[in-house]
């Protein structure tokens, strides 16, 4: 992809008429066009109050594992930074930071997100499910047993992701082939290697989860 | 020979060693409950973010922290090296800073104004021919007469050129640690590592020089769970005395867990390795002859040579001369086995090839030169032939040269390994109360290689008592000192620890109930949740009422290792084997089989055992495939210090795996030895034999990328 060159100038006039709101909504067809910036439309109307929030701290209640939680922090604070450093929910697991291994996967409105992508004022009004949701009174969630009758798992920090992952997938996917598990799965990334047991896993924890057991 | 009072019991007579059983820690671990050092949160924390070089070898000119320290949130900033300093590798440490939350203090970094004076730098070592001072000559060692073996003229002589990649370490969870001072001369540190009983020496005397007093007692170190290690987190760390001196600073405490693209470019590196490497053997396959020159980098302090050749030290006639190459790149830290995987890929791509000329399959040519392995070879003799069952060798492999038709070609290929794995010091302090409750305290920890289930199946199985009867401490220096766990050393050495620990409080229980029994203590037994006489079973009482007759003092003792009786030995041997498909229109390898045959003495936990070798078989084909420390010439840093462009292994991308474990009689009977290491060394050197035989060239270096087996066809072609 080729991006035209322009000068300094040319540039400083076009962002004046540029949201970031319409870049997101033009990015899919500018970003194919090959002349991202020149192509994006002009912001039309006033200001929308709902776009600004920050910098400095705003008050949001985040919905998790049921419970509402009120948290002051600034815009910027991601999802996965909210819940680990300002909720002391750390079952999600901070390592790329970036949207790539997985082991912050939390369920969001009934579906798998990498929280380290997510801000948390944008996950405000939103049905969070972090791994400790998924067992209640000391019963593991079929996944979480399947994975240690299978011991898919070692040093146990992508575990969490992983868990939540394949609970999220399982949901979609109640009888799925092998094929299926490495394609729904292949957003997550374990070091140790843990992927022999992961397998039989998924597998065994999608038959009982459809036995009926009361957590599925 | 009679029976030595801590051996561990007859086959006939394991209740639990041996079996396969779930690691105990795993609803801990699923359930997300499982606190690891980046999990811990104390009241009123700091966080803290270190400013690295962005110069690979320059002299700190100006620094000023002042705009940082005044920036609202800061609460410390330290000069880690200050104006003059000389830099070494881009991504060292200058500043850290201390802040209310991670993002102020990633703002505060931004506020310091530093500027450098560069200087030239050398980050790219495989063409040694470029590297002019930073290379080193490192030793040269001969045995037998090379020279004449290699010109006789009925040897059959193979010449290659074979090399493996910088790959950085990559632990999911970061270096670091979390920092409070209790009292002013009493800190608490929890620290992701693999050397919980050896933190506090290391932080108290770098604290004592930098002039703070604090006493080695007066450090407390916790590490409930570790979020990876592989041989990088033995040490403190300066990040990690320098996040005691914020804390201090600040007086609070304090949250220092590096970020990912510094962990990557500073906490993690597996030196590389390259060698030219000429082999010789008879018409009939026997080696008669090794030379290799070899070179690689470890960063500013070189490389040692990894052992060569490898595993088949016998050979007759052995030239190899290794050369240091210093580079400004993040230091080496020891990777699981280090300088083994090298060694492995060094050696055995270089005899698959001579196999290659000889017109002679790999299984057998490995077959007929085992015994240049010495004591072993009859070891890798059954795993060959283990190995070679189940990847259906001989329906499979087919000789170099006699393509797959198609596009898609498949490919066999074998490597041999071998470790040593003695068991470590350790201590293990058993509890036995009068209530019954049996209580174990290790200043041992967990890696996730299953060492807490180690150690309650070996408690349970000596005390006859089943594994939930066991309360396990570990992970914390306020208990008994317990090795590091490197090198394949914990399994050994905590479970002799335990064995021994555990065998003499039941002695004392037994004097203490005998009485009552009636019966000799030495004639009493553990089993079943009772103790019994060992001819009468009759007369017995359950544990519980047993321990009531302790009376008020309960019954404490610390088994060691080393210690009396041979409860473990060192030494293993290892075969694997690949079975892959090579596309030669995109260069892509796919993996369809591994299978790895693998003694390690005698087994305490089947199935965490295995764990280790699948986990073992993925790494592997990791760095085989995907790995590597990627630096730039121009800029001198890391161009890869993220987990996209840092490639891992998915579920998707690993293949059938087939692990065998060797047992039973021959292999029982050593003891238990250490497996962390060993089946992490073959994968790299089978999987590119696989590809050798699949496409009929070899691609030289890991990792097997497809630009390279492109470029290797594209030679092969032209040749």
């Amino acid at each position: 992809m080729r991006r035209k060159r322009q000068k300094p100038k040319e540039i400083e006039a076009k962002r004046e008429n540029f949201s970031r709101r319409d870049f997101l909504k033009g990015a899919g067809v500018a970003v194919s066009s090959g002349l991202l910036v020149t192509e994006a439309p002009a912001a039309p109307g006033p200001p929308r109050p709902e776009a600004v929030a920050g910098p400095e701290r705003v008050a949001i209640t985040l919905k998790v594992n049921g419970r509402p939680h009120k948290v002051n922090l600034e815009p910027r604070v991601t999802l996965l930074d909210a819940l680990r450093d300002y909720l002391d929910i750390t079952g999600a697991k901070k390592v790329c930071d970036r949207g790539v291994c997985g082991a912050c996967t939390v369920i969001l409105d009934g579906k798998p997100v990498y929280a380290c992508n997510v801000l948390a004022i944008q996950a405000e009004g939103h049905e969070i499910v972090t791994v400790e949701g998924l067992s209640h009174g000391g019963q593991l969630h079929p996944v979480m047993a399947a994975f240690i009758e299978h011991d898919a798992q070692q040093c146990g920090f992508c575990t969490p992701g992983f868990v939540v992952a394949c609970k999220a997938f399982l949901d979609k996917h109640p009888n799925p082939t092998m094929d299926e598990v490495e394609a729904g799965l292949g957003g997550n990334l374990c070091r140790c290697g843990t992927y022999a047991g992961m397998r039989p896993a998924v597998l065994a924890a999608a038959k009982s989860m459809k036995g009926g057991n009361a957590n599925a | 020979m009679p029976k030595c009072k801590y051996d561990w019991p007859e086959a006939g007579d394991r209740k639990l060693i041996g079996q396969r059983i779930s690691r105990v820690d795993g609803p801990e671990k699923t359930s997300g409950k499982a606190k690891y050092t980046y999990d811990v949160n104390l009241p009123g924390m700091l966080y803290a973010k270190i400013l690295g070089s962005p110069y690979a070898h320059a002299k700190i000119t100006t620094l000023d922290t002042s705009a940082a320290e005044s920036l609202p949130g800061v609460k410390a900033v330290r000069k880690i090296q200050d104006v003059g300093a000389e830099i070494q590798w881009a991504g060292d440490e200058i500043v850290a800073v201390a802040a209310e939350s991670e993002d102020i203090a990633r703002d505060a970094l931004e506020k310091i104004k530093i500027e450098f004076d560069p200087l030239p730098f050398f980050v790219n070592e495989e063409d040694l021919s470029r590297a002019g001072d930073h290379a080193k000559a490192a030793g040269t060692e001969k045995s037998g007469d090379p020279e004449r073996a290699f010109s006789d003229p009925d040897a059959v002589i193979s010449e290659g050129y074979y090399g493996i990649a910088t790959i950085t370490h990559c632990c999911l969870e970061a270096h670091g640690s979390v920092a409070e001072w209790t009292a002013p001369d009493t800190l608490k540190t929890y620290f992701s590592t693999q050397n919980v009983s050896g933190i506090p020496g290391e932080v108290g005397e770098a604290l004592r020089q930098a002039g703070v007093d604090v006493k080695n007692n007066n450090i407390e170190t916790i590490c409930q769970y570790i979020g990876g290690g592989f041989g990088s987190k033995f040490s403190a760390d300066r990040w990690g005395v320098e996040n005691a001196r914020l804390a201090k600073l600040a007086n609070k405490p304090v949250k220092l867990l590096l970020e990912r693209d510094i962990d990557l470019i500073v906490a993690g590196a597996r030196p590389s390795s390259y060698a030219k490497v000429k082999v010789a053997a008879k018409k009939d396959g026997t080696i008669v002859a090794w030379q290799s020159e070899s070179w690689g980098t470890g960063g500013p302090a070189g490389t040692t040579m990894p052992p060569l050749p490898y595993v088949l030290t016998g050979i007759p006639n052995k030239i190899t001369r290794h050369t240091s190459v210093a580079t400004n790149t993040g230091p080496a830290r020891a990777w699981r086995a280090p300088n083994h995987p090298q060694a492995a890929v060094l050696t055995m791509c270089a005899l698959e090839d001579l196999a290659a000329k000889l017109n002679m399959d790999p299984l057998e040519f490995f077959n007929k030169n085992a015994d240049l392995a010495g004591e072993r070879g009859k070891v890798y003799r059954e795993e060959l032939q283990k190995a070679a069952e189940l990847i259906e060798w001989q329906k499979n492999w087919h000789p170099r040269g006699h393509q797959t038709p198609g596009v898609m070609k498949r490919g066999l290929g074998i490597s041999m390994h071998t470790w040593g794995g003695r068991g470590h010091n350790s201590n293990c302090e058993v509890n036995i109360h009068t209530d019954g409750s049996v209580e174990l305290n290790l200043g041992s920890q967990d890696l996730g290689t299953g060492t807490r289930t180690v150690i309650k199946i070996v408690a349970a199985e000596t005390l006859g008592l089943p594994l939930e009867a066991i309360k396990l401490n570990l992970g914390d220096t306020k208990y008994p000192q317990s090795g590091a766990s490197g090198g394949s050393t914990t399994v050994g050495g905590v479970s002799a620890s335990t064995r021994r620990g555990c065998v003499d409080a039941l002695d004392q229980l037994f004097a203490a109930v005998s009485p009552s029994l009636g019966v000799p203590a030495d004639q009493l037994i553990a089993r079943d949740g009772k103790i019994q006489a060992k001819e009468d079973a009759s007369k017995s009482l359950t544990w519980k009422q047993a321990c009531a007759k302790l009376g008020v003092k309960s019954i404490q003792v610390t088994g060691k290792n080393p210690g009396p009786c041979t409860l473990g030995s060192s030494g293993v041997g290892g075969v694997q084997m690949a079975d892959v498909s090579v596309d030669t229109e995109t260069g892509i390898v796919k993996i369809n089989k591994m299978v790895c045959a693998q003694d390690c003495g005698l087994i305490i936990d089947l199935k965490t055992a295995e764990s280790q070798c699948y986990g073992a078989l993925i790494m592997g084909i990791t760095y085989a495939l995907f790995e590597q420390k990627i630096m730039d010439d121009v800029t001198g840093r890391m161009l890869n210090p993220d987990m996209e462009f840092y490639k891992l292994a998915g579920i998707g991308d690993v293949g059938e795996l087939v692990v065998h474990m060797m047992t039973g009689p021959g292999y029982d009977e050593r003891g238990t030895i250490g497996l962390g290491e060993p089946p992490v060394i073959s994968p790299g050197a089978a999987i590119s034999n696989a590809v050798a035989n699949a496409i009929g060239v070899r691609v030289p270096t890991l990792p097997i990328t497809p630009e390279k087996v492109l470029s290797a066809l594209e030679k092969g072609e032209i040749s």
